[in-house]
């Protein structure tokens, strides 16, 4: 009898420890708003600078150091004061930021602005930018292009000499061997540093809310953000996101991941197996395995964490904050920390011990 | 004109045209040295440009430009130990932190010669960016700093291989480096000013601005950029031993107001901006006194006591000399600015000391009794003595006795004595013989009417008329009377030094273009811009107007036809739209663009300022189109 009361015990126990919610990392979000500094609460893009936090608003570039935040306006030079996109040189420390006025180069405090009047830049409206080595690749309006920082050179790609259809560049991600351009209308654009060749990625369902050919190519021609990490190509569009390994495509759909929307603004890998998706509908983050997703509730706004395990089975986690707002615009990385920016704010997340 | 200018004019003429004769004598030589630009000046003079004493004390090295050499000298004797060959007209030189290696950087040749200083002997050339102009040495001996002055940056090279690790961002023209005393931090400094960041109508000119920008030398990032606001040319810098004072020698200039008011307070003030815990607040004071100009500011020493600021002034041929603690006193009891005030450095100039032609590098002993003044343009070394402030010997530097028509033509036109007061040279303007990177008001038509570019005056031989409106018929005219006339404002040159200055300015030949492969080879980028450049179609297949092609009025070797025409780009502020065409000589390096500095860049020529297409068919272009274009003029 003390047996079979031991045996059962193990069995309720071991079904509580399947039921558990896989342990994926919780955060306490401190978020930064006009009432605390930030010069406007529409803040579409964010970076990481070491200890610094460079936040690209609706009004002007801000940067958050030693507690206090700093805004560099026109009146400083910068090309815009709507930005866009932000990369960092990690040789240099300059920090590059697409704006909706063209590029601008921030350097020791001094803003250099590049714009389609005044130099080899395709478009002033720059929706991203990446930086290696001694070139900056940059996405606008109207084509892609490429900055020669050593001979001041401009190089532009267009539907003239790429295999690129619409001109309307969203997102870059530049490596030291693969630069990949997200085209709005056009997939996924690649280029080969070695060769200097062009290549394309594009929806074999063509471009149609469909998805006829699940895990068969892209999941969508509307793209507007590219990730390339450890050889591994994230793609993010406005009807699901993909992943790539070179081979084999994977695709990510509401219906079938944790995904918490097919809208997604952005998408950031952190390596080959683990990427973060910024959506309409919250943040995600997906380990290869389990999502979790952060965000304000979409029925009451109150602060949500929910976990789906690789069954489907999704969970609520007990959380008493969470990033600014539900409108994920981008993301980046400090430690184990990550920095948000959203439609109404920027957030911290602090990662929290499990 | 004056009957007076007529006929100096007339004889001048006639003296020109000997010595003319004999500069193309001087161009059969087979000369391979350029000095400042000039290809037939014959590799026969030093032109000391900077100094430098071994830790020891024991050598003095001394860089020779023209005859493009390292002269290692007993720094007792002065006696010659050794002439070391570098590169083409080398302009820096620094010794590593151990003193075992001497680097110099060949401006021209874009290369750094590595100088064994035990075996004195070149053991090592690499290249670098495009005209570096200044190096040094991290203490650990990792990392060498390099000031590129056309690439506009501080490359990152490894000390030991010369392989660029990186290029940080500098200031336009990109030419000094000084480290801190405690080997933290790198100042960098450079000649032209920084573009303007927004592009101000004619009727809102606003000041120049320059920079000193501070590195981290351990993590070889940027970390500062100190404002130097209405500066324009910053040459070298100098910390106390104690890091608590820091000075900058540099240029600034009233260029809004016209040049014409020059005896009513001057184009310049030539000044120092100082820094540090010993000042608080950066601040500027000036150097001049009525009578008494400091023009060219280049070289500046501190006494190891800090007692004493030595510049050397270019311009003015003589070392101003500087009361440290009286100051600082001034400063801290004087409200800034006092930047236009002469009476000011009357409280802190405590003398001027007369040395050789056009002084340039300085240097102290470490026990700061002798003063090395490397004087550019007669081949010597001044030694002053500093317990006295007089010249206790002259190093003379092996070399022609005579001076070469060019020669002369040099020193008129860097010295500053034939203007009002000893204010300006040519060279105040045309830095190292190129140009400031200003406009300016020089006509005295009225504030504001009529403003201009500086334009580079290299490869200017043959391009004549002269002026932007092509009023000038030729350089004597150019370099005589009107410059007497508007600029000096002063007496006459005589007849022969108006043609040694002549002589010199024909000479100044183009530096290489950066832009241009080896052998000429052009892109496919440069390629398809040359055909836009010669094209006499449009896209459309419309025949374009021969005198509306680029290849019109941009013909010949140096992109002139020299002709007057209207390209639509007068402005309300202009007495007339009649321009002659510029030539395209080196045009990469020369913003502002139009001849009022109207257009930032060269792309805003045509993207802002060629609505009707007069200047040239381009609004048919696309945007890779007009890059391509582009491409092919800084080629040119």
């Amino acid at each position: 009898m003390k047996r079979i009361g031991m045996i059962a015990m193990f069995l309720a126990a071991g079904t509580l420890v399947l039921a558990a919610p896989p342990q994926m990392p919780r955060y306490r979000f401190e978020n930064f708003t006009t009432a605390n500094g930030l010069p406007d609460n529409h803040v579409y893009s964010v970076l990481v600078d070491g200890d610094r936090i460079w936040a690209g608003t609706e009004n002007g570039l801000a940067v958050y150091e030693n507690h206090a935040w700093k805004t560099y306006t026109t009146k400083d030079g910068l090309a815009h004061r709507a930005v866009l996109s932000l990369a960092l040189d990690k040789r240099t420390g300059d920090v590059w930021a697409g704006t909706m006025g063209g590029l601008s180069r921030i350097s020791g405090g001094r803003i250099d602005s590049y714009t389609q009047l005044n130099s080899g830049l395709s478009n002033d409206v720059v929706y991203g930018v990446s930086v290696e080595g001694e070139n900056v690749w940059v996405a606008t309006a109207a084509g892609a292009c490429r900055l020669d920082l050593h001979t001041d050179q401009w190089a532009l790609y267009n539907e003239r000499n790429t295999p690129m259809i619409e001109i309307w560049v969203y997102g870059v991600s530049a490596t030291p061997s693969k630069v990949y351009y997200a085209v709005w209308g056009s997939g996924i654009l690649e280029y080969d540093q070695k060769t200097g060749r062009w290549d394309k990625y594009e929806d074999p369902d063509g471009e149609t809310e469909m998805v006829l050919f699940k895990d068969q190519g892209l999941i969508h021609e509307i793209t507007t953000s590219v990730s390339y990490v450890d050889n591994i190509l994230w793609a993010a569009t406005y009807f699901g996101d993909s992943r790539y390994d070179g081979r084999y495509w994977h695709n990510f759909l509401t219906k079938d991941s944790g995904l918490p929307s097919n809208f997604t603004n952005a998408i950031k890998g952190v390596d080959a197996q683990r990427a973060w998706f910024c959506t309409d509908k919250g943040l995600a983050y997906y380990d290869g395995v389990n999502w979790a997703v952060y965000r304000p509730s979409l029925k009451d706004g109150k602060p949500e964490m929910t976990v789906r395990d690789a069954q489907g089975n999704v969970t609520p986690v007990s959380v008493t904050t969470a990033p600014a707002h539900n409108y994920i615009l981008g993301i980046d990385f400090q430690g184990s920390d990550i920095w948000v920016a959203t439609a109404k704010g920027l957030s911290h997340g602090i990662r929290q011990k499990q | 004109m004056s009957l007076r200018i007529q006929t100096a004019l007339g004889s001048g003429l006639a003296v020109l045209a000997a010595a003319l004769f004999a500069a193309v004598l001087c161009c059969d030589r087979p000369a391979r040295a350029r000095a400042q630009g000039s290809e037939i000046v014959a590799q026969d003079y030093a032109s000391p440009l900077e100094v430098l004493l071994s830790p020891d004390g024991k050598r003095l090295y001394v860089l020779c430009q023209q005859s493009e050499e390292v002269r290692v000298l007993d720094a007792t004797s002065f006696a010659v130990i050794r002439k070391i060959a570098v590169g083409q007209v080398p302009r820096g030189f620094s010794l590593s932190a151990s003193g075992d290696r001497l680097f110099v950087t060949n401006s021209w040749n874009d290369t750094l010669s590595v100088i064994d200083t035990g075996t004195l002997a070149v053991v090592a050339t690499w290249p670098v960016g495009a005209e570096p102009s200044s190096v040094v040495e991290d203490r650990a001996g990792k990392r060498l700093f390099v000031a590129n002055r056309i690439s506009g940056n501080v490359a990152v090279l490894d000390a030991q291989t010369g392989a660029e690790e990186k290029q940080l961002r500098a200031g336009r023209g990109s030419s000094y480096l000084t480290p801190s005393p405690d080997g933290s931090r790198l100042y960098a400094t450079h000649i032209y000013p920084n573009p303007q960041p927004h592009r101000s109508g004619l009727q809102d000119r606003s000041a120049p601005e320059s920079e000193i920008t501070v590195i981290d030398i351990a993590h070889a990032v940027v970390v500062d950029r100190m404002p130097l606001h209405a500066i324009a040319g910053v040459f070298h810098l100098a910390f106390s031993a104690d890091g608590r004072l820091g000075a900058v020698a540099e240029y600034h200039p009233k260029n809004l107001v016209p040049l014409a008011h020059l005896e009513h307070g001057g184009a310049f003030a030539d000044t120092l901006t100082l820094f540090g815990s010993d000042v608080g607040n950066p601040v500027e004071v000036p150097l001049d006194e009525l009578e008494l100009y400091a023009t060219q500011p280049f070289g500046v020493a501190i006494a190891p006591d800090k007692s004493r600021i030595y510049v050397s002034c270019g311009g003015s041929e003589m070392v101003t000399v500087v009361d440290v603690p009286r100051l600082l006193r001034f400063i801290h009891t004087h409200r800034a600015p006092y930047t236009q005030d002469l009476s000011a450095s009357a409280n802190y100039v405590v003398t001027r000391i007369p040395v050789g032609q056009n002084p340039r590098g300085l240097t102290l002993s470490r026990d700061g009794r002798k003063l090395f003044v490397a004087n550019r343009l007669d081949d010597t070394i001044s030694v002053i003595d500093t317990r006295t402030n007089r010249v206790a010997s002259t190093i003379a530097l092996a070399g022609p006795k005579t001076l070469s028509v060019l020669r002369k033509g040099e020193q008129a036109f860097y010295t500053a004595r034939y203007s009002f007061q000893g204010q300006i040279g040519c060279a105040t303007c045309h830095i190292d013989s190129t140009f400031d990177g200003l406009t300016w008001d020089l006509e005295p038509d009225g504030f504001g009417r009529d403003i201009v570019d500086n334009k580079m005056i290299e490869g200017v031989k043959d391009t004549e008329p002269y002026k932007w409106n092509g009023g000038n018929p030729n350089l004597p005219t150019e370099c005589g009377p009107r410059t007497e006339k508007y600029f000096w404002r002063s007496e006459n040159y005589d007849d022969r030094t108006l043609t040694d200055l002549v002589s010199y300015v024909r000479g100044l030949a183009p530096r290489p273009n950066r832009w241009r492969r080896p052998g000429s080879e052009l892109t496919p980028a440069q390629e398809r811009g040359k055909a836009l450049f010669e094209r006499s179609q449009d896209k459309f297949g419309k025949p374009i107007p021969e005198t509306n092609r680029c290849s019109y009025c941009h013909s010949g070797p140096k992109g002139t036809n020299q002709k007057i025409s209207d390209v639509g780009t007068r402005k309300p502020t202009d007495n007339s739209g009649l321009l002659k065409a510029a030539p395209l000589t080196n045009i990469a390096l020369t913003a502002p663009y139009l001849h009022d500095g109207s257009a930032r860049t060269l792309e805003e020529i045509w993207t802002i300022f060629n609505p009707e297409d007069k200047h040239g068919r381009t609004n048919d272009l696309t945007k890779d189109e007009l890059n391509d274009l582009i491409e092919y003029l800084r080629t040119r």
